[in-house]
């Protein structure tokens, strides 16, 4: 199963800012397990891990994905509207600290409801991550990075920023 | 800046961080037993002390951390005379006088991680 809750990243800044969309749609399962008053609505825990997904990228990018980067702690986290099939997400992360331990960042999810034009605002996210080889309490992993699987490689290869597991920095081919 | 107004900012973090009332919050406060910090709530500890005093914070500097990697530090579990002396060097603004004369089990030495322990840490800092 691919666990993948972003479709496709649309902007990056180097080491500072990464955004990505997600389409939501009636075509994946889980949102027939959510239906509200006959609505279907995409749980907030779905979301969380979507920007979970675009800030971690974001986190990676910055050590060319040579670290482990665990999503630790959900600083914290609000949603003002329910989101449903048709919608489109945009999850717009920054960093806010970083360093040999961890980052944390901070994040807006937008919404763009079906045939419409405007993106809304409608939640916040704060997030922690650690790089878990640095951890607090000196626990060993294995080297190979099982956080940076084949399914993150995709995502930057659609993106056109397959060269950030690299060394040079590129532009994202991704548009909304 | 004094210290009572060092202390209410760092009243607004543990808040913002640990999710507790600004009333647990006193300066003989526990992080770990009575406020309910984990170890990842220290990295968020730090970074939120970070942005509000606008200072840099190396890793072990606030907290410490991977003592038991050094046998020269720790062994069987008890803090060693050479590992006291290091925290005691590294860290002015704990106090472990009734460490070093009690077990010195390793487990609880995040015990000694205060309020007022954060509050002598950002005084520290802050006067340089």
């Amino acid at each position: 199963m691919r666990w993948l809750w972003i479709d496709c990243i649309i902007e990056h800044e180097p080491n500072q800012r990464l955004v990505s969309i997600k389409n939501v749609s009636l075509a994946e399962d889980y949102l027939h397990d959510y239906v509200v008053n006959g609505k279907p609505i995409m749980p907030f825990s779905l979301m969380i891990e979507g920007m979970a997904q675009t800030a971690g990228i974001l986190v990676g990018s910055i050590g060319r994905f040579k670290e482990k980067v665990i999503l630790a702690k959900i600083a914290k986290a609000s949603l003002d509207v329910d989101v449903t099939a048709g919608d489109t997400l945009r999850y717009d992360a920054s960093i806010d600290r970083l360093d040999e331990a961890g980052a944390s960042t901070t994040g807006s999810i937008d919404r763009r409801v079906a045939g419409g034009d405007a993106w809304e605002r409608i939640g916040k996210i704060e997030l922690l991550f650690s790089h878990i080889d640095n951890n607090l309490a000196g626990v060993e992993f294995p080297e190979h990075n099982f956080v940076f699987s084949d399914n993150f490689k995709m995502i930057l290869e659609t993106a056109g920023l397959a060269n950030l597991m690299e060394t040079e920095i590129g532009e994202t081919t991704c548009h909304d | 800046m004094s210290r009572d107004d060092i202390f209410k900012k760092i009243q607004e973090v543990l808040d913002d961080a640990l999710g507790v009332d600004e009333d647990e919050v006193t300066p003989e406060a526990i992080l770990t037993a009575d406020l309910g910090a984990e170890s990842i709530d220290f990295l968020d500890i730090v970074f939120r002390l970070e942005k509000t005093f606008d200072f840099k914070i190396s890793q072990g500097e606030l907290f410490p951390e991977n003592l038991t990697e050094n046998e020269e530090w720790v062994t069987d579990n008890k803090l060693t005379d050479a590992g006291l002396d290091m925290l005691k060097e590294r860290m002015t603004h704990v106090d472990f006088d009734a460490f070093a004369g009690g077990e010195r089990d390793i487990t609880t030495i995040g015990d000694l991680i205060t309020v007022n322990s954060l509050v002598n840490f950002v005084e520290l800092k802050l006067a340089g």
